[in-house]
């Protein structure tokens, strides 16, 4: 676990100097706090854009980021340098995930207090919230995995991204779409943030949908582990 | 117990054989160069002898570990400085040692060492991306000997670099060999093997068509082994290398007329081109 800490420490030195990467952690929240303050529309849901903002957060930023620098550090070699230096492959994945989870986790506590969430509210938000950034994240580390390249990493990412990020919101306008959009993890997030929101009970299917999306996520992470490895 | 220690490796991809039996020892101390051309097995090899590639058959051991199953521990046993063998661009150059003295748990004094032999003291704040070409490869060579390895595996380490920072890091180098460093150097650069070698091993469409000292391969391909006289004139003379020219010598030296003398053996460049028909800097 020692070097899993280094490779943390290693990453956020790194990550605090690629603005491309920074933008990721914060796009959203700050999104949602301008729009939160700035857009007064009669019936509109309370606190609507914080869901919505939330969900993009997810769908985006563990993903984005976790797939970016796997895919740059195997593409400059780096990677390489750390294995040969004695990190084994799961204390890399231990540290570069930590960073990436912790680093999000920080969007979701602001979105969490513009939610005006308090108590075990607050500590549901963040739950809900962790389980669909750890979802992300298993598929960002599988693309990133696989790809040769940050350009093929990019262009398989892109879209996989708009479709967890952006799905969500597109189901709001479109029956059929929304349907589709079931299937999709993070149109549960979004469920699920809306329940807690109106205060009823979690659906079971939403719940449902999101294990088995963390199954398939950390099964289709682990096959291509298994088929590239990280070197 | 040889610190390098290669025996028959035999390596294919598909159905070319790239590398054909090679064995190649080399004891702690001693810098071994590997010279070829491109194409001709080296990085092939080197990637075999780190452990980064399964041979087809043959065995490797470095300083008794088994590089064919190669502990972890291994690794702080060597250092490598390679092209594919990235630093971060972003970090400076001291948090790209820190984070290598982290994993080796290091203290942190010896990064500000081997900063300063390499001379890159004052560039300890610099982004690696900000660094020349020359003190990137410094930095490379640093972080290949943080962790003080007994043997040093060193990839065209001055390939593209001013001949400033390339004698740079042939001293550097030395110094490594002084202090008990093995060090195992690829290049297709001869005057580079020439100069920091002890023994050099020249491999040819994955095999090795010769090995020994610099010198004495040069000797060995010296089929006129005559002296080539060049005058105060201008004019080149050239002597069988034997006792009968001592006298056309003597005559010539007491006139004043010799600008300079030198042997007709060959370098190694020529020895590799009589041996394989082809050029060391060939692609």
């Amino acid at each position: 676990m020692k070097n899993a800490a280094t490779i943390y420490r290693k990453q956020v030195k790194d990550t605090g100097k690629n603005i491309a990467l920074l933008i990721q952690f914060v796009m959203f929240p700050m999104m949602a706090i301008v729009m939160e303050n700035a857009i007064q529309v009669d019936n509109l849901p309370e606190h609507f854009f914080v869901g919505m903002f939330a969900v993009m957060h997810i769908g985006m930023a563990p993903l984005n980021v976790t797939t970016a620098i796997i895919a740059e550090e195997k593409e400059k070699n780096t990677l390489r340098g750390l294995l040969f230096g004695g990190v084994t492959p799961l204390a890399y994945l231990a540290g570069i995930g930590g960073y990436v989870f912790s680093a999000c986790m920080i969007g979701a506590v602001v979105f969490a207090l513009l939610g005006g969430y308090h108590g075990i509210e607050f500590v549901l938000f963040l739950l809900i919230m962790a389980a669909g950034i750890m979802v992300s994240m298993f598929f960002g580390a599988m693309i990133g995995i696989s790809s040769k390249s940050q350009i093929a990493a990019a262009s398989v990412m892109t879209p996989v991204m708009m479709v967890f990020a952006f799905l969500p919101m597109i189901a709001m306008f479109n029956e059929t779409i929304a349907k589709v959009a079931d299937f999709v993890y993070s149109q549960q997030i979004q469920l699920l943030l809306n329940d807690l929101a109106s205060r009823t009970a979690p659906e079971p299917k939403s719940l449902a949908v999101l294990a088995l999306s963390a199954l398939i996520a950390a099964g289709m992470f682990g096959w291509s582990y298994r088929r590239c490895g990280l070197n | 117990m040889e610190a390098i220690e290669i025996k028959d490796i035999r390596h294919h991809f598909g159905e070319k054989e790239v590398l054909k039996g090679i064995t190649l020892s080399a004891q702690k101390g001693e810098i071994i160069g590997l010279l070829g051309p491109s194409g001709a097995g080296k990085t092939t090899l080197i990637k075999i002898i780190t452990g980064q590639l399964i041979p087809s058959e043959g065995s490797v051991f470095l300083s008794g570990y088994d590089m064919i199953r190669p502990e972890r521990d291994v690794y702080r046993e060597i250092g490598m400085m390679m092209d594919d063998f990235g630093i971060y661009e972003r970090l400076t150059c001291y948090d790209n040692l820190k984070l290598y003295a982290d994993i080796y748990q290091i203290h942190e004094g010896r990064i500000r060492e081997v900063l300063e032999w390499v001379d890159l003291y004052e560039a300890r704040r610099c982004p690696a991306q900000k660094l020349s070409k020359g003190m990137q490869g410094r930095l490379k060579l640093a972080r290949a000997v943080l962790h003080h390895p007994n043997i040093l595996f060193l990839d065209e380490p001055t390939s593209g670099l001013d001949p400033a920072t390339t004698r740079r890091i042939h001293d550097l180098i030395h110094q490594m060999q002084q202090e008990g460093t093995t060090v195992f150097l690829t290049t297709h650069n001869m005057a580079e093997a020439e100069k920091l070698c002890k023994h050099i091993a020249l491999l040819h469409e994955g095999s090795i068509v010769e090995y020994g000292e610099p010198k004495e391969i040069c000797r060995r391909y010296n089929h006129q082994n005559k002296l080539r006289l060049l005058l105060n004139d201008g004019t080149v003379v050239t002597l069988p290398n034997t006792g009968e020219s001592a006298e056309q010598m003597k005559a010539y030296l007491s006139n004043g007329q010799i600008e300079t003398i030198h042997s007709t053996e060959p370098d190694l460049e020529s020895v590799f081109m009589e041996l394989t028909g082809r050029s060391l800097q060939d692609d």
